[in-house]
């Protein structure tokens, strides 16, 4: 096989080969940059980087694997080499480049901020997420839910309630920071107070279309049964809620972690990822900032992962984890 | 029990038995307009009802310092009208909004439409940016597998990370660099309506039944024409549904954008120094001003929806 | 009349009756003219039957099937159930429903389908536990009480849906269209089974298809219904013995019922 068919091709050979040639070039990338050399042959390196990962990433996605644990494996591996990729170009060219610091830190910077700054980011995670974040969480969404259950024996009351629920999960709720510091204080109470405003109303909204769901047949096969209206609550329109509600545990707690920090940015006591955030910048240390960030990520992804996973496993009947 | 008989609709001609007023009445209720009004109502009670009692121990207190007599009726009056409650009575807040917007001159840094106008300015620049950038991002998602597989994944997961967070370091560094005003605002705003637009897109754009993409390769259709002809058209429902999406977070954004600057105009800045200051009815007004606008634009939005999917034939 | 075919109607008598219904109407008020879904209708049915509603769509079967168990209330008239009003009878758990589809939920196993209405009905474990069992054999699911019902075919479906409304032994059958929705011969075989089902049961069955081989084949008597209003045209009396195969379909007797159906069905739709 000729090395020029090798290059342009896209079995497994050519893959491999892909992959080998771009970590040389990061490699030598890196030499580069660590030896103090700028300039032409430091942006070729990382031309050529950026060739080989993006052929490799091509190669990946062309890959049709069989079985349910090879696509499994795929699906997360091409992802992962796409967003390495960018984590090494965006090291080459801040470092490459010399973009100061304050505008953009490298990623090298950013983890040794994260490393020696544990005990700081883990004081402010604890503030944020686990105070604030969780209890707002737990409140509104358990409120959300009560409040659908209770108003739904009163059509009147679903159709007056609903349309306002609608409208006030599209406002700037954020904004209510001010006004929930002046009830609550400064301290991460007033964040959970921000956090339930901005949880109840999507849970409220999805949970009731949710009991809603339930087919017309089901529900008269329940009425056949003789069942009370308690029965056909915990035996039917539950279990059939469960996909709705789930889909407002899910949005509840992105929207709850950006209203914990966002409301912090209003006014906090000095320990907080959102104070952090606005501390930090006010003193250009945007490196820090970016760690903040990056944990807020974390802890974002993650309990979005482990929802997914609490929901796959309550709602694992429904059609839309049935595809072929 | 069963109340479908109300609601089959056989097909027929000829009016029932109620006459039109009484119909007209009957609609009403078992509508919307009722029970909307009703909630809004008791919303408003429990709200006066709420006022009364948050602010009944500083105006006790105000009024005793005062030294003259007062009864329940003076209290009560008190707790509706004072000049930093801890919960203004909704006329309050009225009140105010009135006198920042009708009583003041538009371009005045003290009137709330200027205040309006400059958030509202990013939030509609960083919206239609981002929307554009979400449908062309979801085109190419659409027909290049390698896109589909290496960024889709992350463009879902950024959905899970509180992006908002980085508002203000975006406002900051771009200051740095003497990019300011409205331009670092209409980029967090671009950035945050992105999102809802390229994920909702790909989806509708995906969304037609295979049955009718069969019909397409049946007329040797190219790409391009599949997509003007088919998909574009599938995708309106989720397009509009992620345009809602996107114009309230782009709002929220533009709001958050101009907090860290200390910024003196915009919404998100009277909220600040209305906070500052403990101005709590400039804060409420503010609030309710940005509530307003964030309602006004979703439901443009939602005026859009309905003309063009009526263009297209659905039923209403 | 026909006097190959028996007339054992004082025989039924002796039976006793088990709904009964007199003068009913059903009319739906809607926003143009009101719809006149069941009109004078006047019927006895009685223990052991197996009584089948045909008729083209809009005569009213399935409403009238729906008036029986109390999931719509007449207008006017009057209709019993084992003495007592469908709301009652209904309290009562008297009958089993089984849907046009299965209606099973899907994030139940069959087994825990099956015991949908006894923990609702309140019945023990163990009763509970027995009774799945039974009803699993009755219609050839044993071994199957694990799976999901996506996991099934559509047959298979209907013939779990058949086992949850036995499960708790009313002596009242209410079908509507159970296997309107599946192929014909998945069709044939159920036909068969159920026969073999109500023969083994005992049990007074109403069933409404718009099949007209199926109405003959199952029935002991036929209720032909027109629409526009649902009014009953003409009960067609059907009993071509216990023991039916499938093969009754090509004797004479047979196309002879199914030939008066067809006419009735024919002289009660009219041609608009």
């Amino acid at each position: 096989m000729s090395g020029a068919r090798l290059l342009g091709g896209s079995g497994p050979a050519a893959t491999a080969l892909m992959a080998g040639l771009a970590g040389a070039s990061a490699l030598g990338a890196l030499a580069l940059l660590e030896s103090g050399q700028r300039g032409l042959v430091l942006a070729a390196v990382i031309a050529v980087f950026w060739l080989f990962s993006w052929r490799l990433t091509v190669n990946l996605a062309a890959l049709e694997p069989v079985g349910r644990a090879g696509r499994t494996v795929l699906g997360i591996l091409i992802p992962l080499v796409f967003g390495v990729t960018l984590l090494f170009l965006w090291e080459f060219i801040v470092r490459g480049l010399a973009v100061p610091s304050v505008l953009l830190p490298a990623p090298s910077d950013i983890g040794v901020r994260i490393a020696n700054s544990l005990p700081i980011l883990w004081a402010d995670f604890v503030q944020t997420y686990l105070k604030a974040v969780v209890a707002g969480y737990v409140l509104g969404c358990g409120s959300g839910f009560l409040v659908a259950v209770l108003i739904d024996r009163s059509p009147f009351l679903k159709r007056g309630l609903l349309p306002i629920g609608n409208l006030v999960s599209a406002l700037p709720i954020v904004g209510v920071a001010p006004i929930m510091v002046m009830w609550f204080g400064f301290d991460w109470p007033s964040k959970a107070a921000v956090v339930v405003v901005m949880t109840f109303f999507p849970m409220l909204v999805n949970t009731v279309a949710g009991l809603n769901a339930a087919g017309a047949m089901e529900r008269d096969l329940m009425r056949t049964y003789g069942a009370s209206s308690s029965q056909s609550l915990v035996k039917l329109r539950l279990p059939a809620a469960l996909p709705f509600i789930f889909n407002a545990l899910k949005i509840n707690s992105t929207l709850a972690l950006i209203g914990a920090i966002v409301a912090e940015f209003f006014g906090t006591p000095i320990v907080g990822m959102g104070f952090r955030i606005s501390a930090e910048i006010g003193r250009m240390n945007t490196d820090m900032v970016w760690a903040e960030i990056a944990v807020a990520a974390l802890a974002g992804s993650l309990t979005y992962g482990l929802l997914s996973v609490a929901e796959r496993a309550a709602t694992f009947w429904h059609p839309s984890y049935r595809k072929a | 029990m069963t109340s479908a008989p109300t609601r089959i609709a056989e097909p027929g001609a000829g009016i029932g038995s109620a006459g039109p007023l009484r119909r007209l009445g009957r609609r009403m209720v078992e509508g919307r307009t009722v029970p909307i009004l009703t909630v809004v109502a008791a919303i408003l009670a429990i709200w006066y009802l709420a006022a009364i009692g948050m602010n009944w121990q500083t105006e006790t207190d105000k009024l005793v310092r005062a030294g003259e007599a007062y009864g329940i009726v003076d209290t009560i009056a008190a707790t509706w009208s004072a000049e930093r409650p801890i919960l203004p009575a909704p006329h309050q807040i009225v009140a105010e909004i009135w006198k920042s917007t009708v009583l003041v001159k538009p371009t005045s840094p003290r009137s709330l439409l200027f205040h309006a106008w400059v958030t509202l300015s990013s939030t509609l620049l960083g919206f239609v940016i981002g929307t554009a950038l979400g449908v062309a991002l979801a085109v190419g998602i659409l027909h290049s597998r390698t896109l589909d597989r290496s960024l889709m994944p992350w463009i879902i997961t950024s959905q899970t990370i509180p992006i908002l967070a980085i508002a203000p370091m975006i406002i900051v560094v771009l200051n740095a660099v003497g990019v300011q005003g409205l331009l670092p605002k209409a980029i967090i705003s671009t950035y945050l309506s992105f999102f809802p637009v390229a994920v909702g897109m790909v989806k509708g754009l995906r969304s037609p039944d295979a049955m009718l993409l069969d019909l397409m390769h049946t007329y040797s259709a190219s790409r391009p024409q599949i997509l003007a002809k088919l998909r574009w058209p599938a995708s309106m429902p989720f397009l509009f549904t992620s345009m809602k999406v996107a114009v309230a977070a782009a709002l929220v954004g533009a709001i958050v954008g101009e907090l860290p600057t200390g910024a003196v105009a915009g919404l998100g800045a009277r909220l600040l120094a209305g906070s500052y200051y403990g101005q709590t009815i400039q804060i409420w007004s503010a609030l309710v001003a940005a509530a307003v606008m964030a309602g006004i634009l979703v439901w443009l939005v939602g005026l859009g929806e309905r003309i063009s999917l009526k263009r297209m034939g659905e039923r209403s | 009349m026909d006097q190959s075919i028996k007339d054992d109607s004082a025989e039924r008598q002796r039976r006793g009756g088990v709904i009964s219904a007199r003068n009913l109407d059903l009319v739906f008020e809607t926003a143009d003219t009101p719809v006149h879904a069941l009109s004078s209708i006047d019927l006895d049915i009685f223990k052991g039957e197996f009584i089948s509603f045909i008729g083209p769509s809009g005569c009213g079967k399935t409403t009238l099937l729906r008036v029986i168990a109390d999931l719509e209330q007449p207008t006017g008239g009057s209709i019993s159930v084992n003495g007592m009003t469908p709301d009652q009878a209904r309290q009562a758990r008297a009958y089993g429903y089984v849907f046009q589809a299965a209606a099973l939920y899907p994030w139940r196993t069959i087994e825990k389908n099956i015991a949908l209405p006894l923990e609702i009905m309140g019945f023990d474990k163990a009763e509970r536990k027995a009774r799945i069992e039974s009803n699993l054999e009755l219609v050839g699911l044993s071994g199957f009480g694990g799976k999901f019902p996506w996991q099934l075919s559509g047959g298979m479906q209907q013939r779990a849906s058949i086992a949850r409304a036995l499960s708790f032994d009313p002596d009242l059958l209410l079908m509507d269209e159970p296997f309107g929705a599946l192929d014909e011969i998945v069709r044939d075989h159920l036909n068969e089974e159920l026969l073999k089902l109500w023969a083994k049961t005992k049990k007074t069955v109403v069933f409404v298809t718009h099949s007209i081989p199926e109405a003959v084949f199952l029935s002991t008597r036929i209720v032909v219904m027109s629409p526009r209003p649902g009014r009953i045209h003409e009960v067609i009396d059907c009993d071509l013995g216990p023991d039916r195969p499938l093969e009754i379909r090509d004797t004479p007797e047979f196309l002879a019922i199914a030939h008066r159906v067809r006419e009735g069905l024919r002289a009660g739709h009219g041609y608009d």
